[in-house]
């Protein structure tokens, strides 16, 4: 079975969405705005290609133009909005999620150029209700202030774990500085890490 | 970024065919260099040929060396048990490239091909001879902090950003490219280029041609060290690089190789260096003449001055460290 992306909730992203919209329409006037669309539609026909790829566990068959990033259509076609457009140069690391258990910048990776594979963001990591340890040990820790980078911050932490890195908190900031936080939240990413380490779980 | 042509051929044939056939196609492999270059529209190929599906990420060794795919990842190849065995230079230098994320995405052939490259290139809004030759450097006269000391021309002062490629520099190793009609092999050094009156061309690399291939020769070092020196203590490239293998016999140097990174438009091999101390003792002294050799023939362009004075620290140290100094 694969995911229809039409239905969303009626959320605060969606609210914007439309309000831009109509504020485009009222600025180049509805005949410009639908003769655009069109253009589009038309554009779409000969240049999207077809994308095959399960992203938390949802196995998803939809058609996309080459030059879409990952982070793009994660974030605007599937509306997956929790991995987050940082710098968009592969600098910061908000957008890090994981292509078949690794983790990468999905702002430098073609959507297309993930065809078959695995994804996970940072909204398929918790079990329902039930946060994910490092999700946890995130708050526990108080790891972040303004949280933008923390949906990259946890993606990257759980690998950093996972590839038997968090050994120490200098192997942990060495291993974590592909992950950048203006905030300065840093020490207590480290103690989260240190804290999902020392716990021992499967993660 | 400007639409493009997608494909994804499963030979290498119809891989080099499907360039050769494209006036601007470009190959992609991790594309951690080349996305960013599309999306500041400094590069805009017309079709994208995505070479992940290409049998080239295999990894083999034996007495004469290791023979690494072109698309073996940087993280896969620096964690590789005989690269931290027999290689460990190329395995340090590699770790203290990018971010975890980038080495996950980035291949080895990939990393060679990265544009040599600075803030100029990717601005372009103004000058630069190697992103539209003829227009002039910027960084002439410009901000060039960052900027080259050694064999640098009067069109371009950019350097190489790669750490891996400092490594490899100072193990002799080789790059083989496959084209349409050519099977070749040249070393590193040969391949990556300086800039003289071509900036534009960052290596050897011919129309349709693709590095298939990456070889190191085996050796008997048995004393390594990568040094580099940057803005952070991680993730930021080297203001400068020092890689050296040493094959020694109690406190007598036998053999040295010597490179160095974030210093010219390919990594800078210290042949003098390494002339003047083979069948020397390891010492503070004989380290001290040599770093100060390194530097010889250095040019600052006013803000990367500093980096004459950095060399020579960093050559010191990274023979201090290695001889367990």
């Amino acid at each position: 079975m694969f995911m229809d992306t039409s239905q969303h909730n009626n959320s605060r992203r969606n609210f914007l969405k439309k309000t831009t919209a109509l504020a485009t329409l009222a600025i180049a006037g509805p005949v410009i705005a639908k003769a655009g669309e069109k253009d589009e539609q038309i554009a779409a026909l000969f240049e999207k290609m077809p994308l095959q790829l399960e992203v938390n566990g949802k196995p998803y068959q939809l058609t996309v133009e080459p030059r879409t990033s990952l982070l793009d259509f994660l974030r605007e076609t599937l509306k997956l909005t929790g991995t987050k457009k940082g710098c968009d140069h592969g600098q910061c690391g908000a957008c890090t999620v994981h292509v078949d258990g690794r983790r990468i910048n999905a702002c430098l990776s073609l959507a297309i150029m993930n065809n078959g594979k695995k994804i996970t963001t940072i909204e398929g990591i918790a079990k329902g209700n039930q946060l994910h340890p490092m999700q946890e040990a995130f708050i526990k820790h108080d790891g972040f202030q303004c949280g933008y980078c923390t949906p990259g911050q946890i993606m990257s932490a759980i690998a950093c774990v996972k590839e038997g890195n968090a050994g120490s908190p200098e192997q942990i900031r060495e291993c974590m500085s592909g992950n950048i936080c203006r905030c300065g939240a840093y020490p207590n990413i480290v103690d989260a890490i240190m804290d999902v380490k020392k716990g021992g779980q499967v993660i | 970024m400007i639409n493009f042509e997608y494909i994804k051929p499963n030979s290498i044939k119809a891989a080099v065919e499907a360039h050769t056939k494209e006036k601007s196609a470009s190959f992609i492999a991790g594309g951690t260099n080349l996305v960013d270059l599309m999306k500041k529209g400094v590069e805009s190929p017309t079709r994208l040929i995505d070479i992940n599906g290409l049998p080239l990420k295999q990894i083999s060794s034996d007495n004469e060396g290791i023979r690494i795919g072109a698309l073996s990842l940087n993280s896969d190849l620096a964690e590789h048990e005989t690269v931290k065995e027999k290689y460990p230079l190329l395995s340090m230098a590699l770790l203290a490239g990018a971010s975890p994320q980038l080495r996950n995405m980035a291949t080895v052939g990939g990393n060679i091909l990265q544009r040599t490259r600075c803030l100029y290139f990717y601005d372009a809004t103004l000058p630069c001879n190697k992103r539209n030759p003829g227009s002039g450097c910027a960084a002439i006269g410009g901000y060039n902090r960052m900027h080259a000391i050694f064999g640098t021309s009067n069109q371009c002062i950019a350097v190489h950003p790669s750490d891996m490629c400092v490594a490899l520099s100072a193990l002799d190793a080789s790059v083989t490219l496959n084209g349409a009609k050519t099977n070749r092999t040249l070393t590193l050094q040969q391949f990556l280029r300086l800039p003289g009156d071509e900036p534009e061309l960052d290596n050897q690399l011919q129309k349709g041609e693709l590095i298939t291939e990456v070889s190191v020769p085996s050796n008997d070092f048995n004393k390594y060290h990568y040094i580099k020196i940057r803005d952070r203590a991680s993730y930021a490239f080297a203001l400068v690089s020092v890689a050296v293998a040493m094959q020694t016999n109690g406190k007598t140097i036998q053999k040295i190789q010597l490179a160095m990174g974030g210093v010219a438009h390919q990594p800078w091999r210290l042949t003098a260096v390494e002339k003047m101390l083979v069948g020397k003792q390891m010492n503070r002294e004989n380290f001290e003449i040599a770093a100060t050799l390194a530097m010889e023939g250095a040019r600052g362009f006013g803000q990367n001055n500093f980096k004459i004075k950095m060399g020579k620290a960093a050559v010191l140290e990274a023979l201090l460290k290695a001889a367990g100094i």
